[in-house]
Formats: structure tokens, C-alpha cells, sequence
């Protein structure tokens, strides 16, 4: 790089206000007429966001350009999927002994239970792969990928609770305020696609017992609004406000926008100010939405092989299946970060019925998009990531039967896939004890989670910064490791 | 200070110059050898703090429990003694560059001697080395921190050489700098231009076309001060302030969290636009929301203020422990104290000592005790018990009837006779209050008593020790904060900016104020009149500085891009609400009535249908907008949901409300666009406005200057017309030829009227569209 790109390039990633902060006075016009670089005078914070120590970034060659991370929200039992814990069947109906429970805190759900019977799964397990590995009868299909997938039965979180437990993984933090992760990929990494946002999110609704979603999920918290994740709506309308007006065409609507654009110059002309380009920019960016997003959402030139690999499902829009093939497609065309929700997964009771009818209707589309990524040459560089936000428990809750019941909410262990995007394939990393309630090797804390995703994505985890408040803040907070042992 | 300034002044141009090369670490500039002019005196609030903040602090600040080698650099006495670990040795000689190890440290190339450590991820730029290096040799001079210093009124105005531009105080100390670094002040602005900008500054709505017409064209009949005066008067003066305030308050109309479900806090939010409108004085404004319930005799009236205090988001997910969530609704009220009235990150000091700022831990568990005494409970009730016996308020709470509101309580607007239930504070039950360790819930250590942190003002001995005695500290004249960050809030309304940018943050990592000796002033002036809020609103927009013309030149650009000098007008784009209301005062469809149950307005169908819960949770499950006039309210009334925000307002950066909030961005994205073209309530304000006009059967040309006029407030430029003109010309005749596409335009939104003329109606109505996409029309100019 020349000299004088290098100082323009530096000057770009200068948080101007840091330094008014600094030197609130005695600005010298020459001074301030050397930076004048339209983007970073934009107002109201882009300037003080843009240039936090984003220095370099990628801090190292990535692993994955992408991810797409298909949320279970409600928490799925790793009992009944992929913690296989045969003493649960031999010792069904017993007491959790209190030196395994250990202090553990309990939810108001279960406080007043006076006993914690074990209870094995109701369902089968079979094993699958080259190393054999364990998968509850009720995840047939992700068995069949088993190979290509890496399962971590050793997370874990603080939170009990579904409110604060999926608001820690999004963002890193209990409370809202906080950035959500795609919006932090958005802000270290940007966008590869202009037409498209950086982050998108996809919601589809379980037949189990669910909680509301809610948008601070997605929000960009102190990040500049527009890292926000864009929900991608099933109807006619999958961006807010995307769709004109009955009565005004494709063609009047680029009259519109060139007359709005015509008028828009005329008085920068008169005013002077930056901010009238933008957005007339924004503008054209709205209309090259308008395109692009219907066009990525078109299902309709998918071949029926694909469609045959997701299931009949992925025809119906809204569904898990129709967003599993939704986020390829948008993987395709360069979205950083996509974001699904299934919800459904928190079964207190009625387990095996509820849990046989949500990974129906996840487990074919899961596997399907691994396997579509992989013959498209794209799991490579494509992290696709499926779990909830926390475990359930070994013991269940109320009365103890072993046909019906369900579990409560479990933070010490619970179990989450990864595939692609340089991690290990078909590997089982850490373990839990014989009861499956306490971790014994290799624990994954949700923040050494993140500081994994953004490593994959080449990405220092302490060196993605964000100053708010007079504070350096990190989707790791102030913890978190690398695990190595999942890295490819 | 005023010396201090200008000494400033004197090395600011090279040395900005060079610190914008070399702010980024990954780069070095060729030549930044030659160094640039530090200062000839250098300051420590204005140079030094900010550096020892931002980068010494972590470890060698007032944090006890990550302070390295027992150094804490934020108090003199500790920063210049003799090392704890390193006898002999000292970080600060005042003088002594050499003995400094403080010095020889920052410039060491040895990676095991060199501060900051680099584990800590932080540098130093060579300026910033320099610059305490200088410090150091000019003798290590500290001063306290410049806004836990009670304000004072300056002796003297600053001198000015254009004395006759000067309208009022605030003049001179604008025109001062701008005379000081030789910028061209603006010339006045349009009388029109000016009344949209005061109109919309302090009534959040645009003029009508008939307050135009009266105050421009009734030579000298209405002065500007009287203009203000009909400004500060309408009861959209009180809606414009409450908006402010909802959301430094987090006011919603739901629970919050995964649930989610209604809450009637709306009577205090009526309450809010009283006191406003009332001209409340702000520290009384202040104590009765914050103690009401503990004045002698409280009123009804002053108990409902205490509203404010219970407006944080609460918990009905079954299975949650009680006083996790307990916990985090006292420490929302006092991280809202401190954010919201202090302008300081109180809540920095939840888990450990301030990193920053002088506030310990036991310090911030000093002022969550003054609210930690409230009969609540973390989960009162959860959703599906909620919704079956139709559960509005979480105890404690107060029930207004009708007979109320033959009182004290008429400024109520409520619509049908079942009682309401408003939650708000009380004392009745007692606790210890404990410092927690690490922040948890459930890790109680040391007692402590309710107290202020003595680094801002010490509590006085005769102030009772509750939530009074903190309204009091608060109010009191002493006190540093509230009025310095209350005035600013409202220049940070009025210019678009603060005097102190950060207005949620005046501690050592915050900004520091662009003119200290007016931020004082203002301060002082406020408070000597008596916490007059319409006084001080109306002494910043009577200054000669507001009522500038916001054209940027080119030299201006250059000189002063972000406009800290003021050498002209405000222009920054209008806030979500704003937006909205322009398009439904300016269509006629403004639906003026005050307060109220919160109304559900036009929203893109099914947004809370696909993320509810389903099945019986909440009652917050399903949109159904309202009808009829209910559509046209003021947007500070639209139902707000918090787990999914009225998109229109999300779009144009409202906060959700889970947290108090001070400053909202003010960003320019592509959603926005497709916001403004295809909402619609903006679609529909332009049917309305369109066949409005194309009733009164005008020529075209005399139509396109009404419907100009009536959005812009302006007339247009002959350029403009000629645009109009032509695209007015050619939508007419294709909707003239396909009167269904123009049939289908205007059926947009529920307003009925009958069209005699679809298509020419149609083709104003693209007009419309077209106006209300305008930057200018967003945009306060």
C-alpha cells in the first residue's frame, strides 16, 4: 500500500470521536479539514463505532466465512438425543443422589419436589458411524451425518431460566443491551454481499410447549443499528416494508426513487450536507433489496432432489425445513451471519410425545443442510451450528412415570453439534459423569463457545472490541478460551 | 480554565493532525518522529485524565480488586508515593522524568517492563506517551474530576468582538470560540425555516400552514419571543418532553422478558405530560418520582409519579427464583439513577469497584439500598395465572377509579370506567442490604447503609437516609450532576448534540465538554431559576446561536464538520416518533387527544403472531390494530411492546425499552427507506393530503405548490416544480388510461372518503410519496 492510502486507510478506522472526547476544545479548521472523509462524518455514531480497535482484522486466516446457527429454543433434552446414559435405565426411578446433585440450584418448578427420580429416555439409542457413536432413536437422520459432525456434550451456562439462558448465548450476557453475536460478525467482518444485510434471522414455530422470541435476540445492542440481524419473514412480506403498494410497479418505482434522489441532490446542493447522499445511497440500497431478497427467498428453481433431501416441509413456508434450505440459499449469496429459531423444545412434560414431534420437524432439514453444503463445496467454510440454551435435567419432573414425564431445566451439561467451517468431524469432544448431570472432561462454557465461533471466523475474541460507555466491551466479556480440541 | 483553552488552541492544529495518523496501532506513519507541539501546559482533566482512564486505569485505577503492584494512578498521594512492591522506586517525581518509572515504562521496548502490559490489549500512541511525559515534567499537577465539581457561574462573560450578533448568555460563549478559531458565523435562518425548527423542538410537531401564514405575515405583529411563548404553551410542548422522558424512564406497556404481558402504566405517562405542560420544576419533578410516596401527606398524584421506579421490565416465566429477579429490578432503578439523572455508569460498580470512575462496590449497594425496600416480588404472578384473572399491575401498585379523576388525577384520560392499576414505590418492607459479591444474587457479604458515592457529593448528615434523602442529595444545589446532565440533555435536544456528547456518561471515560463554561452556566442558571425547565429551553432557542441558518458551506464543512462550534444551525434527522407525527399532522389526519390507554396503529400483519409463545401464554399473542381515530394518535401513544418494538419506531432507532436510555443513534439505513415508501400510515397520509388538494380543484401547477407547501412548509425552488411538474404530468395521464392501478393506490389505509377524481388523485398522491421520502422533510433543518 502507498503511503498516503495507508494514512487515508487510517484515518478511516479513527473513532473520530475519541478524539473530541480527548481534545473537546481547540480543534484547528486546518486540522479538522484533514479529515474530512464523507463516511466517517456520518452523524449520530457510526463515526464512534467504526475503528474500535478492529485493527487487522481478520486477526488470522479464517476457517469459516459464514455460520448458520440453528437455534432449539426451549432447550432440547440431551437425554433423548445425544448424552447417551444407559445408568439412567438401570437405575430408573431411583433418587439423584445429593453428592451428584451437589448444590446444584434448582427452578421454581422443581423446588418443591421432595424427591428426583431418574428416568431413562423412552426412546431407543443406535449407533451410528465410524467411531459408533450413540444418537437417540428420535435423530435418525442427523445419525447419518454423524460423520461429519462434531457433538460437544460438555457445555454449559449459568442461567436457568429460558429468558437470560438464550439471551447469554446470542449476546454473551444475562440482561439485554447487549450486541447480538451475528451483529458482532457484522460489525468485525461486514457484509459480502451489498444487496443483502450481514445478519438474518428466520423463526419457525415447534408443535412442543415454546416461549415468545423476542428482537433484542437479534438487536445490535450499542452496535450501530445497522448490524441489527433482519428477521426474514415467511409471507409476502419477508423484509418489513419491502413491498410497494398495489398500484405501483417495478418501473414506477424506479421514477420514484430517481425523482426522490433528483430532489434529494438538488437540496444537498443548497444545504451542503453528507448526510443527504447517504441517503440517497440507502435508497438505491432499498431498491436493490426489493430485487434480492425475493429473488434469494425463490424456492421455486430448486430441484426436487433437493427438496426430497430437506423434506415436503421445505415447501411450506415458515417452516424449520422451508429456513434449513432458506439458509443455504442465503449462505449462497454471502449473508455472514443466519440466524434460525425453532421453538418448541421445553418439555416439563409430555416428553416423548413433544420431543418425537419437534425433531421431525428439525432432523431431516439439519442433516439435509449439512449435506446439501457439503455437495456445493461449501461446509468448509460454512459453520453450522445446532442447540439450545441450555440441558434438562436426569431426574424428572413431578410424579415419576417411565412412559410419560418430562425434565426440567439442567445449566451444568447439555449437548450442541457443530459441522464444517474448521472443526473436527465426526468426533465426540468432553464428557459427562454416568449420570449425565456433572461435566468430568473437557467443559465448554458458553463463553469459550463464542471465543471459538469468532476464532473459526478469524477473529480474536479479546481484540473484537466495542467502546460504550467508557467501556472496552467483548462478546466474551472478560473470559473465555479457544477449544482447540474441536479445531480441524 | 478559560487559559487553558486558548492554550490549547494554540498547539491543536499539528497536533490533532498527527494524532488522527496514529491512532491505529497497526500502521506507523513515516515521520511522526518529527514531533508535533504538545502543549505548552499541559492539563490534566482536559489531557492527562482521559489518557490514564482509558489506558492505565483497568489495572491502576479504583478498582481494588484488579489493581496491579498496589498503584492506582487516579489519586494523587498513592500515584506519587513510594511503590508498595518496588521499594525505593516511585511511578510519579513530580519533575523527574528520569526517577518516573511511570515514564521509563511506556517508553520501554521490553515486553516484561512495558505499560500497559501487553496482555491488556491496550497501547499508548506516541502522542499520548508524550504527552505524560510532559505532564510528569511540568510537575504531575492533578485536579479533581471536572464534572464531580459543583458548576459556578464564570465571573465575566467571555469576550466577544461581535457584540451586536449577541442575542442573549449563550451567545458569548459560543461566538467566543468561533471568533477564537476564526469561523464565519451562519446567517439567520428563514423565518420559516425557523419556526419548523422551533415548532418541532418543542412540540415534536411541524407548524400547520395557518401559524405560518400568522407569524410570517403579520408584519411585526408577532415577535419571536412570542412565537416561542405559543410553542412552550401548546399541550404538544408536555407530549414533545414526555417522549424524551420515556425513554430515559424505559416506559412500556408490557412485562418484558419471554412472556411479555400488558401492564397499565399509562396513567403515569398522563401523569408526565402534566407535569410538563405544568412547567414542574425539575427537582420537584424529579423527587416526587423518585419519593413521592414519602412526602408528608402524599398525594394520590405524587404517589403516581413513583411510577417511574417500576417501569423496568418484570419476570412472569414460571420457575424463575424470586429474588434473582428481585435483584435485577433494584439494581434497573439504580443503574436508571445514575444513567438517567446522574450521567454516570453507576452500574460499573454491580460486580467490582468502578474500573474508572471513584465508585466502589459497597458504594453502588449503597445506592441500590435506598430502593431495595420495596413489598415486591421477583415473580408475583406468571403469565398463564397472569392472563386468567386479566393481571395488569405487580404489587405494589394503586387503583384509580373514576372518582379520582374528579380531582387531582383529571389529567387522566381514561376511557371507560374499570379501575386502572398503577404500580409504584413504596417502603414496606425492610431489608438488609448487602454488598453482593461478583454481583451475584446470591452472594451476600458486607451490610451496607443507603449512601450516595462521596466522589460526586457526601451525603448530608441531616438528610434522611431514603429515597427522599436521596431526592434531596439530588436536588440539592451542591450536587454536581443533575443539573449539568438535565441541561445538557436538553441542548443535546435542541442542537442535536451535547455540550458533553456522551450525555449518559460524564465520568473519567466520557466526553468532556466542547464549552465547560456554558454547560456551568446553564447549569447554575438553571437551578437559580428554580429548576425552570421552559426558562432554560426558551434562553437556548432565543439565542442568536440556535436561530442560525444550518447551511453547510464548504469552508465550514472542512472547518467544522460535526458542527461543535455551532458557527451554525442544527440539522440532524427527525426521531421515529417525529417522523411519523409530520406525516399525520401535515396529511390532517392527527388525531390531537392527550394520553390515554396505549393504541395499536398501523403494523405489518402478524409480526407478534409468528414469535409468541402460542398456546396460552401472555396476552400480548395476537396484533389487532385499532380503528378509527385510535390510528391517528401521537406516537408517543402506540402500544409498545418490548420484546417487539412498533417496527416503524425500531426502524428509526427507538430503544426497546429494556433499559433507560439517553441517546438514541441517529442512523440512515436501507430499511428506513423502505420504511418511509411502503408504511402504511405514510401511504396513506399522502392519499389523504392528495385528495385534500385535488378537491379543491386547483391547476396543476397551483396544486403541486399546495402539496409542496403543505409537507415542506416551504415553496418550492423553480428547479423543483419543473421536477414535479414533469413526473406530476406523466403519472396523470397513465393513471388517466389505467384508472385501476390508480383505484388501487389510493384504497391504501382505513380513512374513508369518497374520490370523485381516482386518477387525479392517484397522480398527486405519487407526489405525496414522493415529498414525504425527502431528506429536508425528515430532517430538522
Amino acid at each position: 500500500m502507498e503511503l498516503k492510502e495507508k494514512i487515508a486507510d487510517e484515518k478511516l478506522n479513527i473513532n473520530r470521536r475519541h478524539f473530541f472526547s480527548k481534545l473537546s476544545v481547540g480543534l484547528g479548521t486546518v486540522a479538522l479539514g484533514s479529515l474530512m472523509i464523507p463516511d466517517l462524518f456520518k452523524r449520530g455514531g457510526a463515526g464512534i463505532e467504526e475503528g474500535m480497535l478492529k485493527v487487522g482484522i481478520p486477526h488470522f486466516a479464517p476457517k469459516a466465512k459464514r455460520i448458520i446457527y440453528l437455534f432449539q429454543a426451549g432447550a432440547p433434552s440431551q437425554f433423548e438425543s445425544f448424552d447417551y446414559k444407559p445408568l439412567l435405565r438401570e437405575r430408573m426411578g431411583e433418587d439423584l443422589p445429593e453428592s451428584i446433585r451437589n448444590g446444584q440450584r434448582l427452578t421454581g418448578m422443581t423446588a418443591s419436589q421432595d424427591s428426583f427420580p431418574l428416568v431413562a429416555p423412552f426412546s431407543g439409542f443406535k449407533q451410528y458411524g465410524q467411531n459408533g457413536t450413540w444418537i437417540n432413536d428420535y435423530f435418525p437422520y442427523t445419525g447419518k451425518i454423524v460423520d461429519e459432525i462434531c457433538i460437544i456434550n460438555s457445555m454449559h451456562t449459568e442461567a436457568i431460566n429460558h429468558d437470560p439462558a438464550i439471551t447469554f448465548f446470542q449476546t454473551g450476557n444475562q440482561n439485554s443491551g447487549r450486541p447480538s453475536m451475528g451483529s458482532w460478525m457484522s460489525y468485525g467482518l461486514g457484509s459480502e454481499n451489498k444487496n443483502l444485510p450481514a445478519f438474518v434471522v428466520l423463526t419457525s414455530r415447534g408443535k412442543g410447549n415454546s416461549q415468545g422470541l423476542y428482537s433484542k435476540l437479534w438487536s445490535s445492542g450499542f452496535l450501530n443499528s445497522k448490524h441489527q440481524g433482519v428477521l426474514l419473514r415467511s409471507g409476502k412480506d419477508p423484509v418489513l416494508y419491502l413491498n410497494d403498494p398495489a398500484g405501483v410497479s417495478r418501473e414506477d418505482k424506479r421514477v420514484i426513487i430517481d425523482k426522490i434522489a433528483e430532489l434529494n441532490d438538488q437540496h444537498y446542493k443548497q444545504t451542503g450536507d453528507e448526510e443527504i447522499k447517504s441517503r440517497i445511497a440507502q435508497y438505491e440500497m432499498a431498491f436493490r433489496m426489493q430485487m434480492s431478497v425475493p429473488e434469494v427467498m425463490d424456492i421455486k428453481k430448486e430441484p426436487e432432489s433437493i427438496i426430497k433431501m430437506y423434506g415436503a416441509e421445505a415447501l411450506i413456508p415458515g417452516t424449520f425445513a422451508a429456513n434449513c434450505l432458506q439458509a443455504r440459499r442465503l449462505a449462497e449469496n454471502g449473508v455472514r451471519f443466519i440466524q434460525l429459531y425453532h421453538q418448541g423444545w421445553d418439555q416439563h412434560g409430555n416428553l416423548p410425545g413433544e420431543m418425537s414431534m419437534q425433531a421431525l420437524d428439525v432432523d431431516q432439514a439439519s442433516a439435509a443442510l449439512v449435506l446439501d453444503l457439503k455437495q456445493r463445496g461449501m461446509l468448509d467454510d460454512t459453520l453450522v451450528i445446532w442447540g439450545g440454551e441450555f440441558g434438562r435435567t436426569n431426574y424428572c419432573q413431578g410424579r415419576f412415570r417411565p412412559d410419560n414425564y418430562g425434565r426440567d431445566h439442567h445449566p451444568r451439561s447439555f449437548s450442541i453439534w457443530m459441522a464444517g467451517g474448521g472443526v473436527k468431524k465426526g468426533i465426540t469432544y468432553g464428557q459427562t459423569d454416568e449420570f449425565g448431570y456433572n461435566i468430568v472432561k473437557d467443559p465448554v462454557h458458553i463463553n469459550d463457545f463464542h471465543a471459538t465461533l469468532l476464532h473459526l471466523m478469524g477473529v480474536n475474541h479479546e481484540h473484537l472490541t466495542y467502546k460504550y460507555q467508557g467501556r472496552r466491551f467483548r462478546l466474551t466479556d472478560v473470559a473465555g478460551n479457544v477449544v482447540k480440541g474441536i479445531l480441524a | 480554565m478559560r487559559q487553558n483553552l486558548l492554550l490549547l488552541l494554540i498547539f491543536g492544529t499539528l497536533f490533532l493532525f498527527i494524532w488522527s495518523m496514529t491512532g491505529n496501532k497497526s500502521i506507523s506513519v513515516e515521520g511522526s518522529s518529527k514531533r508535533q507541539k504538545l502543549p505548552n501546559e499541559v492539563n490534566f482533566n482536559f489531557h492527562v485524565k482521559p489518557i490514564l482512564s482509558d489506558k492505565c486505569f483497568v489495572c491502576h485505577g479504583p478498582d481494588v480488586g484488579t489493581r496491579k503492584a498496589g498503584l492506582r494512578l487516579d489519586i494523587e498521594k498513592v500515584a506519587k508515593a513510594e511503590l508498595k512492591e518496588n521499594p525505593g522506586k516511585f511511578a510519579i517525581v513530580p519533575g523527574d522524568v528520569e526517577k518516573s518509572e511511570l515514564v521509563s515504562r511506556i517508553f520501554s521496548d521490553d515486553e516484561n517492563i512495558v505499560m500497559p502490559a501487553p496482555e491488556s490489549n491496550l497501547k499508548l500512541s506516541d502522542e499520548e506517551k508524550e504527552i505524560l511525559k510532559k505532564w510528569v515534567e511540568q510537575g504531575a499537577k492533578y485536579a479533581p474530576h471536572w464534572a464531580f465539581s459543583p458548576p459556578e457561574k464564570p465571573d465575566h462573560f467571555p469576550k466577544v468582538e461581535n457584540e451586536p450578533w449577541v442575542n442573549n448568555e449563550i451567545d458569548y460563549f459560543i461566538l467566543n470560540r468561533i471568533e477564537e478559531v476564526g469561523l464565519e458565523l451562519s446567517e439567520k435562518a428563514p423565518d420559516t425555516k425557523l419556526i419548523r425548527r422551533l415548532s418541532l423542538d418543542l412540540t415534536g410537531l411541524p407548524p400547520t400552514p395557518e401559524e405560518l401564514e400568522k407569524f410570517t405575515q403579520n408584519n411585526g405583529a408577532f415577535s419571536y419571543e412570542d412565537l416561542i411563548d405559543f410553542y412552550l404553551a401548546k399541550p404538544a410542548y408536555g407530549e414533545q418532553m414526555t417522549r424524551e422522558w420515556l425513554d430515559v424512564a424505559r416506559y412500556a406497556d408490557s412485562h418484558g422478558y419471554q412472556d411479555d404481558s400488558y401492564r397499565t402504566m399509562w396513567p403515569w405517562r398522563d401523569w408526565v405530560i402534566h407535569a410538563f405542560n405544568e412547567n414542574m420544576p425539575y427537582d420537584q419533578f424529579l423527587t416526587w418520582q423518585l419519593a413521592g410516596d414519602l412526602l408528608t401527606n402524599a398525594t394520590k398524584e405524587q404517589i403516581l409519579a413513583t411510577g417511574f421506579n417500576r417501569n423496568h421490565p418484570i419476570t412472569q416465566e414460571g420457575g424463575v427464583i424470586d429474588e434473582e429477579y428481585r435483584f435485577t429490578y433494584v439494581s434497573d432503578r439504580t443503574n436508571t439513577l445514575g444513567k438517567g439523572v446522574l450521567g454516570v455508569t453507576l452500574e460499573c460498580a454491580k460486580c467490582h469497584d468502578h474500573k474508572y470512575d471513584p465508585f466502589s462496590q459497597k458504594e453502588y449497594y449503597g445506592m441500590y439500598a435506598f430502593f431495595n425496600n420495596v413489598n415486591e416480588k421477583g415473580l408475583q404472578m406468571d403469565a398463564v395465572q397472569a392472563k386468567n384473572q386479566k393481571y395488569y399491575a405487580d404489587a405494589p401498585y394503586i387503583k384509580i377509579d373514576d372518582a379520582d379523576l374528579t380531582g387531582i388525577l383529571s389529567f387522566i384520560n381514561k376511557t371507560d370506567t374499570v379501575p386502572v392499576n398503577v404500580m409504584v414505590m413504596n417502603d414496606s418492607t425492610i431489608r438488609d442490604t448487602h454488598l453482593l459479591s461478583r454481583g451475584n444474587y446470591d452472594a451476600p457479604s458486607d451490610l451496607v447503609s443507603a449512601s450516595t458515592p462521596a466522589a460526586i457529593m457526601k451525603f448530608p448528615e441531616d438528610y434522611p437516609k431514603n429515597r427522599m434523602g436521596l431526592a434531596m442529595w439530588l436536588t440539592d444545589s451542591k450536587n454536581p450532576l443533575t443539573a449539568r446532565v438535565f441541561v445538557n440533555r436538553l441542548w443535546a435536544m435542541i442542537f442535536g448534540q451535547g455540550i458533553v456528547l456522551t450525555t449518559e456518561n460524564f465520568g473519567a471515560q466520557g466526553s468532556l465538554p466542547t464549552h465547560p463554561d456554558l454547560l456551568d452556566w446553564l447549569a447554575v442558571d438553571f437551578m437559580e431559576h428554580n429548576w425552570d425547565i421552559k426558562y432554560i429551553l426558551k434562553k437556548m432557542v432565543t439565542s442568536a446561536t440556535y436561530q442560525q441558518s444550518s447551511v453547510i458551506t464548504p469552508d465550514m464543512k472542512k472547518a467544522d464538520p460535526e458542527n461543535i462550534y455551532l458557527a451554525r444551525g442544527p440539522r440532524f434527522r427527525l426521531g421515529a416518533e417525529v417522523i411519523r407525527d409530520y406525516v399525520l399532522t401535515t396529511s390532517g389526519l392527527l388525531n390531537d387527544e392527550i394520553g390515554g390507554p396505549s393504541v395499536k396503529p398501523y403494523q405489518p400483519p402478524g409480526l407478534w403472531e409468528e414469535t409468541n409463545a402460542g398456546g396460552n401464554r401472555g396476552i400480548l399473542t395476537k396484533y389487532i390494530p385499532d380503528s378509527g381515530d385510535k390510528l391517528y394518535r401521537r406516537s408517543l401513544y402506540t402500544f409498545w411492546k418490548r420484546t417487539l418494538p412498533p417496527p416503524s419506531m425500531a426502524i428509526f432507532d427507538a430503544p426497546n425499552r429494556d433499559l433507560c436510555e439517553v441517546r438514541r443513534q441517529k442512523t440512515n439505513t436501507p430499511l428506513q427507506a423502505l420504511a418511509l415508501q411502503n408504511d402504511v400510515q405514510v401511504l396513506e397520509g399522502a392519499r389523504v393530503l392528495a385528495s385534500k388538494i385535488n378537491e379543491k380543484k386547483l391547476d396543476d401547477v397551483e396544486a403541486l405548490k399546495t402539496i409542496f407547501t403543505s409537507i415542506l412548509l416551504r415553496d418550492p425552488t423553480e428547479n423543483e416544480l419543473g421536477v414535479l411538474t414533469e413526473y406530476h404530468k406523466s403519472y396523470l395521464e397513465k393513471f388517466m388510461s389505467d384508472t385501476e392501478d390508480a383505484e388501487q393506490l389510493i384504497s391504501v389505509g382505513q380513512f374513508s372518503e369518497s374520490i370523485s377524481d381516482p386518477a387525479g388523485t392517484a397522480a398527486l398522491m405519487m407526489v405525496a410519496q414522493v415529498l414525504y421520502n425527502l431528506d429536508e422533510t425528515i430532517t430538522k433543518e
